[in-house]
Parts: structure tokens; C-alpha cells; sequence
């Protein structure tokens, strides 16, 4: 399989700092990656990089054969690297619809001016969210499970090829997390990649082919789930044997 | 279609009210509400829309009088051209300003805006050619067509407004207005949404700040005359920040509701009682709607229809 996306050598730090050093990755295409780790490990460090709301110092981030190091966010979304947000930022002066409206109008139609169409659209996203019923409601005025699913509609209007979802089932219930991790592989069955950072065993076990576990700032251990519960140093570092 | 009817008629009542036998006052006045609501309308497209707060008002406001000063001394250049250029100023300096907002936001960016008006006057203070501290006493040129100089700024100034109404309308009503809403809210989910937000800000900025120059381009031929305390002076942030939040700021309507009635009460007060009252009126309505009506009178007007 190919890689869609090449993490090369990335370091970045925050003063004195450490966050990442020296961190190399490849996804390939069409995979389910799951990232883990203890708090402070550099995971959300690390897809903030991909994403483009940092810039590491060193090292270099390849997408789908493009050099995307020194590309402002805005044109990696556009690119096709979309996130949702660990901590849900909603539009929250705009209703549900009009949150997805955003990056539909911004990439998916950019120069058209039908905002009809893109109403259009994002019904139909929401309702594949299991969303719909929100559509006119005020974003402030969501849930917490409600504002998860927001997060990862949103970075679906944005069509991208590798979605990245930052703790979308954190402080969930069992069955609101079974509902995330049901959208996610459903996505991924429509051939999106997708990078999943939790902190939920079970759902990453579940959900991933391949997971790779961070402690400050370096990679610690990659394998098959399955693999990665027995190893030594995840047990010492996060899983707490 | 509806807005352009109404534009157009309101520039045909601006321009032909100045011919009718009124009052001279009355244009005099309405000059100064105008150009708060031009003021207002600009000062929206940046702290309403986008969510950052310009103190600076009297800085545009002051570089497009001065510009317009430049060009009358130096090229005798027609009030056309030097609007003109008023807006080019203040489009520059919007574009300065912009770029600070890569580094600055909230009570930074506000405290920067300030410094910039100082900067400005203190320059202006100490350039002889635009007369310095002191001043530089103006001759207006003939009119033709109106009776008097003042109509005539009048009938500009309501153009002026009808064409910042229709920018800032534009601007609301389009995906500039959408992305620059979407970064009000969060500047990071903006940018992982593809919306490039330093170009949109800088361009709120540049159109903000260039209807604020050309605000200012008339006034110094309003009064004759053009020192910089006046010019830079802070009541150009109260009247323009006060017509927007007493307004409402989500909606282009807002500051035109707020920058007429706060600008005809300061009027009405400063003849009727006092120049400082004015100032104590403006100080109270400005607290009383940002504790009771933060979405202005619109946003009023809007619950208690919907009741």
C-alpha cells in the first residue's frame, strides 16, 4: 500500500520543552492508525503539525507525495487533511447547518456562490452524523456527544482523505461512543485514512489496525493492537500495569 | 433588489434635500451624523464581523483628512481625488494594521490601535508643510450647483454612507462574511475549515480602515481649517465603536440605527445643554446597552418580535 502520509524527523519544541523529537511516521492510504499516550506525550503536538495550526523546527511532513511543511493550515485542509478539535470549537454565532457551510463553501465550492447548494450538502452530512434534527439549532446550544459529532461533520465538509480525530469520544457514555466509533468506521469504509488519538482503550483497539504509542515526544512502540497491549514499556508508560 | 430601492432613494433624498430652503443647520448637523455613520459602518466590518476591536478610528479618520489636505495644498486636487486618496491611506494603513493581528489579539490589538492614533498626531504635530500643532487655516474652493459649501459636503456624505452600507453589506451577506464570522468564533477551526484567515483580515482591515480615511477626507474643508487634536481626537472611537455596539453589530443595519441616534442625541444635547453632558450621554448609553442589550437595538428589536 502507499503512504499518504510521510512524517519525517519531526521535532518541535515549546521553549525549554520538548514536545516531539525526532518523530517519523508513514499512514498508508486508506488506513486506521490509532495514536496513544499518556497526557503531554506530544500526540495533539503532533497532528497539529500535520495540520498546520504549529510549525515544527525540524523535520518534514509529506502529503500524498507533496511537501507540505511550510503550507499555511488552511492549505492542507484544502489539500485534504482535515481535524476535528480535541476541546469542540464550534462556530458558535452560527447554527449546526451553517458550521458545515463553512468549509463546504471555503473548498468544496470555492469561487461558486450558491449557498443553496451547500445547504443542501450539509443536510446530508448531518444526517449521516445522525445530526439532521440540529440542523437550525444555535451550536452553543449542543450536547457534548452532539458537539463531537459538529467537530467531525465539519471536517467531513471539508472532504478531506485523511481525517484526524483528536479525542472525539472523550467524556462520552459507552453508547455515545459506540455512535462515534460507528461514524468513524463507516467513514473509513468509504476509503478515508484515519488517525484516531484516544485515550479510550477499547474504542483504539477496536478501531485500528496499527497503533503507535507516544511518551514525550518519541515514539515508543508501534505494532498491531493486539501487540501493543502486551508491550512492556506502553504498560510502564501509560497503561499502568 | 430591495436594499438597492431603498439605497437609491436615499441618495436621491441627500442629494435633492440640500436644494430645498432649510436650514443651514441642518446640513451642518447632519454632515457630523453622517460621518459617524460611515465611521460606524466601517469600524463594524472589522470589530463586529471579525471580532477585533479598533480604537484607533481617529488614526484613518486622521490620515484621510491629512491626505486630503496634502493633495488640496499641493495639487489644488478636486474633493473627488481626494477622497480618493483618503481611502488609499487608510486602506494602507488598514493593511498595517492587519498585518498586526498575526501577533496581537483582544486587548493587544485594541491597545496597539491606540498607540498607532498617538503616533500619527505626534507625527502630524511636527510636519510644518500640513501646519503643525498650530494648524493650517483652509479656503474653500467655489461651489457650483449648491448654495453653500456645507450642502454640498452634505449630498457627499450621503453618498459616501449609502456606499459603505452597500460594501458592508456585501461583505455580510457573501462567504467574505461567513469566513470572517467563522474566525470570530475560533481563528483555528477557521483555518482547518480552508479559510485563509490572515488574507481575510487583512483585506476587513484594508476596506475597513479605507471607508475610514475617506470619512475623514471632507472635514477638513467642513470647518476650513485642520489641527491634529481635533483631528485625532478619541470621541471618533467612542462615536464609531458606540454606534456599532448601541446598533447592533451582527447585522450591516446596526451601526446606521446606532450611529444616528447616538449622533443626533450628541447634537441635540451639545446645543440644547452642554458640550461635556454629550460626553456623559454617550459614556451612560454605551454602558447601559453593554450590560443590557449587548446585541444592540437590533438584537432587541429582534426578541421582542419574535415574543
Amino acid at each position: 500500500m502507499s503512504s499518504i502520509l510521510k512524517i519525517k524527523g519531526v521535532s518541535k519544541t515549546f521553549g525549554g520543552f520538548t514536545a516531539l523529537s525526532n518523530v517519523s511516521l508513514e499512514i498508508a492510504q486508506g488506513e486506521r492508525f490509532g495514536l496513544i499516550g499518556p497526557n503531554g506525550s506530544g500526540k495533539t503536538t503532533l497532528i497539529n503539525c500535520v495540520s498546520g495550526a504549529l510549525r515544527n523546527e525540524a523535520g518534514s511532513i509529506e502529503f500524498d507525495g507533496e511537501d507540505v511543511t511550510r503550507l499555511p493550515a488552511y492549505q492542507r485542509t484544502r489539500r485534504g487533511i482535515a481535524r476535528s478539535f480535541q476541546v469542540p470549537r464550534p462556530f458558535h454565532s452560527m447554527t449546526v447547518a451553517e458550521n458545515l457551510t463553512v468549509p463546504l463553501e471555503y473548498i468544496a465550492h470555492k469561487g461558486s456562490l450558491h449557498v443553496a447548494d451547500t445547504h443542501a450538502e450539509a443536510l446530508d452530512l448531518l444526517r449521516q452524523m445522525k445530526l439532521a434534527d440540529k440542523a437550525d439549532t444555535p451550536s452553543r446550544n449542543l450536547s457534548q456527544v452532539e458537539l463531537r459529532k459538529l467537530e467531525l461533520a465539519r471536517a467531513m465538509a471539508a472532504r478531506p482523505r485523511l481525517l484526524i480525530s483528536d479525542e472525539a469520544m472523550a467524556g462520552l457514555s459507552g453508547s455515545e461512543v459506540e455512535e462515534v466509533l460507528e461514524i468513524l468506521l463507516a467513514l473509513n469504509a468509504k476509503g478515508i485514512t484515519i488517525i484516531m488519538i484516544e485515550h479510550i482503550m477499547q474504542a483504539v483497539m477496536r478501531f485500528s489496525q496499527r497503533v503507535v504509542c507516544l511518551d514525550a515526544g518519541r515514539i515508543i512502540c508501534e505494532g498491531a493492537p493486539a501487540e501493543i497491549v502486551k508491550n512492556a514499556e506502553v504498560q510502564r508508560a501509560y497503561l499502568g500495569a | 433588489m430591495k436594499f438597492w430601492i431603498g439605497a437609491a432613494l436615499v441618495l436621491a433624498l441627500g442629494v435633492g434635500l440640500p436644494f430645498l430652503p432649510i436650514n443651514e443647520y441642518v446640513f451642518y448637523a447632519g454632515y457630523v451624523v453622517l460621518t459617524f455613520v460611515v465611521l460606524a459602518t466601517a469600524w463594524n466590518i472589522l470589530g463586529g464581523y471579525a471580532g477585533y476591536v479598533n480604537f484607533g478610528p481617529p488614526a484613518f479618520f486622521g490620515i484621510g483628512s491629512y491626505a486630503a489636505v496634502v493633495l488640496f495644498k499641493s495639487l489644488n486636487a478636486p474633493l473627488v481625488v481626494q477622497i480618493a486618496g483618503a481611502a488609499l491611506m487608510g486602506g494602507l494603513l488598514g493593511l498595517g494594521v492587519g498585518a498586526m493581528t498575526l501577533r496581537l489579539r483582544g486587548i493587544f490589538f485594541a491597545i496597539a490601535t491606540v498607540a498607532i492614533t498617538f503616533i500619527l498626531e505626534t507625527l502630524m504635530v511636527n510636519w510644518r508643510y500640513v501646519g503643525g500643532a498650530t494648524g493650517l487655516q483652509l479656503l474653500r474652493p467655489p461651489v457650483e450647483l449648491y448654495a453653500s459649501y456645507t450642502r454640498m459636503l452634505f449630498a457627499v456624505m450621503v453618498a459616501m454612507s449609502v456606499g459603505a452600507v452597500a460594501i458592508a453589506r456585501y461583505i455580510q451577506t457573501s462567504w467574505l462574511g461567513r469566513g470572517l464570522r467563522s474566525l470570530r468564533d475560533s481563528e483555528e477551526a477557521a483555518e482547518a475549515s480552508g479559510v485563509p484567515t490572515l488574507k481575510l483580515k487583512l483585506f476587513a482591515c484594508a476596506v475597513s480602515g479605507g471607508l475610514m480615511g475617506a470619512a475623514g477626507a471632507p472635514m477638513p474643508m467642513y470647518l476650513s481649517f485642520i489641527e491634529p487634536a481635533s483631528t485625532f481626537n478619541l470621541s471618533y472611537t467612542v462615536g464609531s465603536l458606540g454606534g456599532a455596539i448601541i446598533g447592533g453589530m451582527a447585522h450591516w443595519a446596526g451601526p446606521i440605527v446606532g450611529a444616528i441616534l447616538l449622533g443626533t442625541l450628541q447634537q441635540v444635547v451639545t446645543v440644547t445643554i452642554s458640550n461635556e453632558m454629550n460626553v456623559l450621554v454617550v459614556g451612560v448609553l454605551l454602558v447601559v446597552f453593554v450590560v443590557a442589550a449587548p446585541e444592540g437595538i437590533l438584537g432587541l428589536a429582534r426578541k421582542v418580535f419574535r415574543r
